[in-house]
């Protein structure tokens, strides 16, 4: 930005006392900024002096009891849960990404039809799907309140955030890829899942990170289609709580305060940790290109 | 045999492509099948315009939680709008690189952090600090609008920043040339030129702040009735639809599910006004 527009600070504030407008603006955008990093940081930090203290080997133990409040089932139920919910909706964001891009003809009105309901898809607020999903998998289909309840229900919820990170990836493949793949004879099937396909997996990878954190966050969702058991299931029809219901349980019990501060430190690691591997897959994106 | 291949991955790729428009086929059956009897049977404006719920008395009247869902999404943006441009603002014309580097990872972060954790820290930060120094009992309207502001922030200052960089730099340019310093060419220049950008994150801000669930269970009160102050609890239509549905049966959890289906038409409204700008946009 301060390419075009240089200036030292004398000369700064020699403008500004000639328009203080100007001034009150220059101060309008900072106030703001701060504000912002010092809400982040308030909360990251309270959390962090709160919870740190109480992260106790008890807290990890195998098996949850009111003794030690442990969130290991939760945290395994969570992985379970986001391995269920990828397997279900990563193929199918992929896919459907792959037909939009590749095989559709330019103004195919299906192709409307699904980026508009892609769109309102990803703008659905997640008790809706909760409900949908209670209504659905656990009532209609009799599947109980479950794993699998929950995990179909948040396959739909990630499914338009894969299909847009996909179907940008795919774009991005040059169409010149694709022409040196039919001139050496590949067929269309053949150019897609050896050529136009491993060229985009950092851009469906950034994908798939997002929904990896979308899922960790859902509780919403899950209350009435996982279910707050605190086991590990021995089944894919028992009932589940993740990280983030156990910490809605624990909080909304309120017995609990040092052990809820705690869950959320662990929740926000991983949550760090995963926006630092989506920034690190996004820098390689573009350095690639 | 290779021509079989292509033809079946095709049909395939068409199938899995359809899978979410009959995604969103379902979602609607489910919810209008299970909910719109109810609205028939308690009567449309009885419904809507209702201003009590009792279930235990077969009263269903939404109007306390429609109002308190705009209240508190209104409540938010008051907060989170002005907030959030002015930081787009600065990250895209004011910051420097180096910073840069700091504070757009920050705001990532921001918009990850999982909503019960926002709850959680608007229960035992916000609700004190809204109960000491503007008295009542803490959890409130405003308490709930305060924190749907924070967590709202991320995404209007993401597409904001986005529609702000977007705008040619001759703007800019043209608007120092005549004479404006950096910052008026910045605010009477790039920002209006941005405008539907930016009314398309407030818009997408709307819809996050009325959709969410969990964080404003926590700090709202719930309290199921006509909302009256800023310091008084409220209950949203999300709210209503997780509090009730555990234990609700018959014409109760049809009407939570009605609720939901008042929800899903604010919701589509709302995404119908951001597809409309984004066309207009490009």
């Amino acid at each position: 930005m301060n390419k075009i527009n240089t200036r030292n600070n004398a000369q700064k504030w020699l403008s500004y006392r000639k328009s203080p407008a100007s001034f009150l603006m220059y101060l309008a955008v900072n106030i703001a900024a701060v504000i912002t990093i010092c809400l982040l940081l308030f909360i990251v930090i309270y959390i962090l002096i709160k919870g740190i203290p109480h992260l106790s080997p008890q807290l990890f133990q195998w098996l949850y009891n009111s003794e030690n409040v442990s969130l290991m089932p939760a945290l395994i139920n969570t992985i379970l849960m986001l391995l269920l919910s990828l397997l279900l909706a990563v193929p199918v964001g992929i896919f459907s990404s792959v037909y939009l891009v590749e095989y559709a003809n330019r103004g195919n009105k299906m192709v409307g039809l699904i980026r508009i309901t892609a769109e309102t898809l990803s703008g659905i607020p997640s008790i809706v799907y909760g409900l949908f999903g209670y209504l659905c998998f656990v009532i209609m289909l009799h599947w109980g309140v479950s794993l699998l309840a929950g995990a179909f229900t948040l396959a739909i919820m990630i499914l338009p955030l894969i299909m847009r990170t996909t179907e940008e990836a795919l774009k991005s493949v040059p169409d010149t890829y694709r022409e040196g793949s039919f001139g050496l004879g590949a067929g269309r099937l053949r150019t897609v899942f050896k050529i136009v396909l491993p060229s985009a997996v950092p851009g469906i990878l950034a994908g798939i990170i997002l929904s990896i954190g979308r899922i960790l966050g859902e509780s919403a969702a899950l209350i009435y289609t996982a279910g707050s058991v605190a086991q590990v299931p021995t089944s894919v029809f028992d009932s589940t709580r993740t990280l983030s219901v156990h910490m809605y349980v624990l909080a909304s019990e309120g017995l609990y305060i040092d052990q809820t501060y705690a869950t959320a430190v662990v929740l926000l690691i991983i949550v760090v940790v995963i926006n630092a591997l989506s920034g690190f897959v996004a820098r390689k994106i573009g350095r690639e290109n | 045999m290779k021509n079989h291949k292509e033809q079946i991955f095709k049909i395939i790729f068409a199938i899995t492509a359809c899978i979410s428009i009959v995604s969103v086929i379902l979602i609607c059956v489910f919810l209008f099948v299970n909910g719109v009897p109810a609205i028939g049977k308690i009567g449309i404006f009885k419904f809507l315009l209702g201003t009590e719920w009792r279930p235990a008395n077969d009263i269903y009247g939404i109007l306390p939680m429609i109002l308190g869902s705009i209240y508190v999404t209104a409540g938010a943006l008051v907060i989170g709008v002005p907030i959030g441009i002015l930081t787009a603002v600065y990250l895209a014309k004011f910051c420097p690189n180096w910073l840069y580097g700091f504070i757009k990872p920050a705001i990532d972060l921001l918009a990850g952090i999982p909503s019960v954790v926002y709850g959680f820290f608007g229960l035992v930060v916000l609700v004190p600090f809204v109960r000491d120094n503007f008295g009542g009992n803490g959890p409130s309207m405003l308490t709930a609008s305060i924190l749907l502001g924070i967590m709202i922030l991320p995404t209007i200052i993401s597409v904001s920043e986005a529609s702000i960089r977007a705008v040619p730099d001759h703007y800019y340019e043209g608007g120092l040339a005549l004479g404006a310093s950096h910052e008026r060419s910045v605010f009477f220049t790039v920002l209006p030129a941005a405008k539907s950008g930016v009314f398309a994150a407030v818009i997408l801000g709307v819809g996050r702040a009325i959709g969410e669930t969990m964080a404003v269970m926590m700090v709202a009160g719930n309290q199921a009735r006509m909302p009256d102050g800023i310091l008084k609890g409220v209950r949203t239509m999300t709210t209503n639809i997780v509090l009730e549905m555990g234990y609700s049966a018959d014409l109760h959890r049809e009407a939570l599910i009605a609720t939901a289906v008042v929800l899903f038409v604010f919701i589509l409204i709302i995404n119908l006004s951001f597809s409309l700008l984004k066309r207009r946009i490009n």
